[in-house]
């Protein structure tokens, strides 16, 4: 087993989730403006090239948290502009997430169906 | 007949008793310092039912029965309730006192509810437009987080600087008597704003309007902090509480001694970390009054209180829109005694006016 990985993947993930931690905290960004800001900053560092190398060095770390997503996003936008043309900015980002996007509906209803929420004492 | 004492504040010429009173909390309260403050305590915060919307209408009927069972009333012994709530259009104490036949005036202040709904029970009483009245208020974490903030089932992180929205209620039956406590007067808060935006601050963006009504209430009365045992704000907890001492000492007025808040009353901030700067919520100072303070008035533990609940104007249409969020805080004077030296009567208060014209 590659111990190395594990302990890339705990500190650049760890990383991630500590600036949004950090946000939280010390500014006035609300959970939903800092959630659509990763995803957002996500999008712009795969457009630019910047996100993959972490992705590579990472795995995991970098791929599991919103920047990964928007990463995602951005990686499918690119494949599918190489595939088919123009139309690719439109179809591609929602292809690359497809199955992220639904297995959150999915086990989101799931888990709905299921549970009835609590509070959290 | 109540008599006017300056600009804000009211007296009554036969201070209206607190007759009765009940509060109502669940299993975060009941883990806090005034555990045995509460008449009754569910420890399944759905109490219950099956939203949590509905569990709060559950806690306003519990207070109101729970008060009227102490007191030995019936319904139709009330002749009005004034009721409120935070959720949207006060489904709280519409469905919660849907069964009561009382006729009812629905009152939004947000978190001073309890001091609003007091105030005009008062009036009403010492006016004698009715014999006995009833003020009751609620509020539940859950249902208030998806009102004001997140559902619960997001599961999104909670800012330091956020409140607990305190799950319980309170109602005090209000009419005339000669057993404590009394109401002596009241100073009804105007709308103050300065500017704050973050809604996870309510305590900033309250405090402004607690101080404003505080030195209101010692400018009208010519009385002084020292003469109080206790300046008890509603939920500005720990954060706003301390703006409240700077903004009030710049005024020159110290309340240092004499200040607590009914947000840092309820949890212990250190035992319970996750309430944050304190409690919040109109049932955070309903509760408080109704099972702690109120009976301490009663044995004559305290002798004179005044008693400010603040509350925070927001809606989530405004926050989002990124409007301002304007404060509001309402005095009730509670006192052990029915008449003292130091409360202005109508005649001395009436030369306080004319003192005024004078100049």
């Amino acid at each position: 087993m590659d111990w190395m990985m594990y302990l890339k993947v705990f500190l650049v993930g760890g990383a991630l989730c500590a600036i949004g931690q950090a946000l939280i905290d010390y500014t006035k960004l609300t959970p939903a403006r800092i959630l659509v800001s990763y995803v957002v900053t996500g999008v712009i560092l795969g457009g630019l090239g910047i996100y993959q190398p972490l992705v590579d060095f990472a795995g995991a770390g970098a791929t599991v948290p919103l920047t990964g997503f928007g990463w995602l996003l951005s990686k499918g936008v690119k494949e599918a502009i190489a595939e088919k043309g123009l139309l690719g900015i439109l179809s591609g980002g929602l292809t690359a997430t497809s199955a992220g996007i639904a297995a959150a509906v999915i086990f989101g209803l799931i888990f709905a169906l299921i549970f009835k929420p609590k509070d959290k004492s | 007949m109540p008599y006017r004492i300056g600009k804000y504040t009211l007296g009554f010429d036969q201070p209206p008793a607190v007759l009765s009173y009940a509060a109502v909390g669940s299993k975060k309260e009941s883990e806090g310092p005034l555990k045995d403050a509460f008449d009754f305590i569910e420890q399944d915060s759905y109490f219950g039912e099956k939203s949590w919307e509905r569990a709060e209408s559950r806690i306003q009927r519990e207070s109101v029965n729970r008060a009227l069972e102490k007191g030995n009333f019936d319904p139709t012994d009330i002749d009005y309730i004034f009721a409120g709530d935070l959720l949207n259009q006060c489904i709280s104490s519409v469905y919660g006192l849907r069964e009561l036949g009382i006729p009812l005036f629905g009152l939004y202040g947000a978190c001073s509810t309890m001091a609003e709904s007091l105030s005009i029970a008062s009036v009403f009483i010492d006016s004698q437009a009715a014999k006995r009245c009833a003020a009751v208020t609620s509020s539940h974490f859950c249902s208030a987080e998806r009102q004001f903030r997140f559902p619960l089932e997001y599961a999104g992180q909670r800012t330091p600087t956020s409140q607990w929205t305190v799950t319980g209620g309170g109602a005090a039956i209000v009419g005339i008597g000669n057993k404590p406590p009394f109401v002596r007067g009241i100073t009804t808060g105007t709308i103050e704003d300065y500017g704050i935006k973050d809604a996870n601050n309510m305590g900033a963006a309250m405090a402004p309007a607690a101080s404003a009504t505080i030195s209101r209430f010692f400018k009208d009365t010519h009385m002084n902090p020292a003469q109080f045992d206790l300046i008890l704000t509603g939920d500005l907890g720990y954060v706003g509480s301390g703006i409240l001492l700077e903004l009030l000492e710049r005024e020159g007025l110290d309340i240092h001694r004499q200040h607590n808040d009914c947000g840092l009353l309820i949890f212990d901030r250190e035992k319970q970390p996750d309430v944050q700067a304190g409690g919040s919520g109109c049932g955070c100072s309903g509760s408080v009054l109704c099972g702690h303070i109120l009976p301490k008035l009663q044995r004559g533990d305290l002798k004179d209180v005044l008693f400010i609940a603040t509350g925070a104007l927001l809606s989530t249409t405004s926050v989002q829109q990124g409007e301002t969020i304007p404060g509001i805080a309402h005095l009730v004077y509670l006192s052990s005694q029915a008449q003292d030296e130091a409360f202005p009567t109508r005649e001395r208060a009436s030369q306080f006016d004319g003192r005024k014209e004078k100049r």
